[in-house]
């Protein structure tokens, strides 16, 4: 069992699919109040450990624990309970094509039926206001540039005051001036005492952004550690990541 | 080698067989769980349900026309004319009717769900509801089940009264009366043909969208996967309309 509840926890888990092997015995530790980037290539399968946490997938193999609660393998209503904790900014953006920003954002308070409409509407502008796109309330997806489809998505991951957010590749496809954005706005939530877990392979944003790293390769954790020991490693696999020679070529 | 590439389409197969299945039992039980979602329900109503008028007002326009040419050719000799109205409205509203207009149906609204919830699955909304606390299978596939449970019985007996139309006006041209063919309709139609003309549009209704949502939610593989999806769930459904026809006439032939 982990000896802090309030983390995030995967233990030796193992992923395969159609015969090809994602993960092989993979450790993670999202502990509260510390953010953390998994980086790895492209295809390395970064996103299915999001996945894998969330549910959306099971491991054949290991254990991953939500604030102490073993949750593999467990039904669907318990992964439902569990996921109010977290909310994710897919690497789209993932919005709702059927439905207007405010109601992206408004998205799982309208579900959870808890809230009067006129709190959620307040509730919906303040979000939209802290990523700066409240002007945007009634337009749909596809109105929006890709920089303000990331930006709505976190509005509608923090609407529900969840505990960790997850970003999948936030800053990839935008301009320096997205990025500086996405990661002013992940500073900020950071602040605001959300724990972030981000996948990457944006070492820039991720350094600006986090204080753990995990480094995947092949399948395995290959490092785990602050920023200045992922500078300072000297494994092989890690320095062809962080300063890829020609010798990386077509591999 | 080649055994176990059968063994793996066969479990592939059963599991599919599987799938679709729970997922069904699953959307038929929410139907009577809260949330009910109206909103979703008259969306989809509107849009699998009125927008299908057109093809199933055409289609039973012109089946009705040619199904009393053709009768009319083939009674005229006996001079049994008079029955024209009875063999259109038994051929149908047992059979026609309900399998046409779900055929057209089936292409129509089968290939839309199934590219709408192909996309929400590429595009990871699908996962983004899941996040957000949502049951996939109450809010995107039972809204759909109820709409066109309501829809396709509707939309059937508006093929059959439009194809009855279409057969009286290719009738009138050789001389039958508006009494004559009404009244031709009672020797040929007993209640369970009309139980059997709504009984079927209902079951079909029912499987086009659960093979389409199964099918959809079923996507992988980009653009090029929807597309084949789409054409996969139209195919599947339209096949298994008229087979699931022919398992119902022969059940009520029983209790005729």
């Amino acid at each position: 069992m982990p000896q802090n509840d309030q983390c995030i926890r995967m233990e030796k888990v193992g992923y395969q699919v159609g015969g090809r092997t994602i993960l092989t015995d993979f450790d993670l530790l999202l502990e509260r109040g510390v953010n953390r980037t998994i980086l790895g290539v492209s295809g390395s399968g970064k996103t299915t450990i999001l996945k894998l946490i969330l549910g959306l997938i099971h491991p054949q193999s290991g254990r991953i624990f939500i604030n102490g609660l073993e949750i593999t393998d467990q039904p669907e209503a318990v992964y439902r309970e569990q996921r109010k904790r977290i909310a994710v900014v897919f690497q789209g953006g993932a919005l709702f094509d059927s439905m207007t920003v405010g109601e992206n954002v408004g998205y799982r308070l309208f579900e959870e039926g808890r809230l009067p409409e006129a709190e959620i509407e307040a509730i919906v502008r303040e979000k939209l206001r802290f990523v700066g796109v409240e002007a945007s309330l009634d337009l749909y997806p596809a109105e929006l540039s890709g920089g303000m489809k990331k930006r709505v998505a976190i509005a509608r991951a923090l609407a529900a005051d969840p505990d960790y957010i997850f970003f999948d590749e936030p800053t990839t496809g935008l301009d320096p001036i997205g990025v500086y954005n996405i990661v002013s706005l992940m500073r900020r939530l950071q602040d605001a005492g959300k724990t972030t877990l981000m996948v990457t392979h944006d070492l820039a944003t991720a350094f600006a952004t986090s204080q753990r790293f995990s480094l995947l390769h092949e399948s395995r954790l290959a490092f785990e550690g602050s920023e200045a020991d992922l500078k300072a490693c000297d494994l092989a696999n890690v320095r062809e990541f962080l300063q890829p020679t020609d010798a990386s070529l077509f591999v | 080698m080649r055994l176990s590439r059968i063994d793996q389409s066969a479990l592939q197969f059963f599991a599919d067989l599987q799938g679709f299945f729970a997922v069904s039992w699953k959307a038929v039980v929410q139907i009577f769980r809260r949330p009910w979602y109206y909103r979703d329900f008259a969306i989809q109503f509107d849009k699998l349900g009125f927008g299908s008028i057109v093809i199933c007002f055409l289609t039973g326009l012109f089946t009705g026309m040619v199904m009393a040419l053709q009768f009319l050719i083939q009674l005229k000799p006996f001079a049994a004319t008079s029955y024209i109205g009875g063999m259109v409205a038994v051929t149908m509203i047992k059979e026609l009717g309900p399998v046409l207009s779900s055929l057209m149906v089936a292409g129509r609204v089968g290939s839309a769900i199934t590219a709408e919830l192909g996309t929400m699955i590429v595009t990871e909304q699908v996962d983004a509801m899941r996040v957000e606390g949502t049951d996939i299978i109450q809010r995107l596939v039972t809204p759909r089940l109820k709409a066109m449970l309501l829809a396709m019985p509707l939309l059937a007996i508006m093929t059959d009264a439009v194809s009855l139309l279409g057969g009286y006006i290719i009738a009138a041209g050789y001389g039958i009366s508006p009494t004559m063919y009404l009244s031709s309709f009672t020797q040929f139609l007993f209640p369970i043909d009309y139980f059997e003309g709504l009984i079927k549009p209902f079951v079909f209704g029912g499987l086009i969208t659960m093979i389409a949502c199964h099918t959809g939610l079923n996507t992988g593989g980009g653009a090029e996967g929807v597309g084949a999806a789409a054409k996969r769930a139209v195919v599947l459904s339209s096949v298994t309309v008229l087979m699931v026809d022919f398992f119902l006439a022969k059940l009520i032939v029983v209790f005729r």
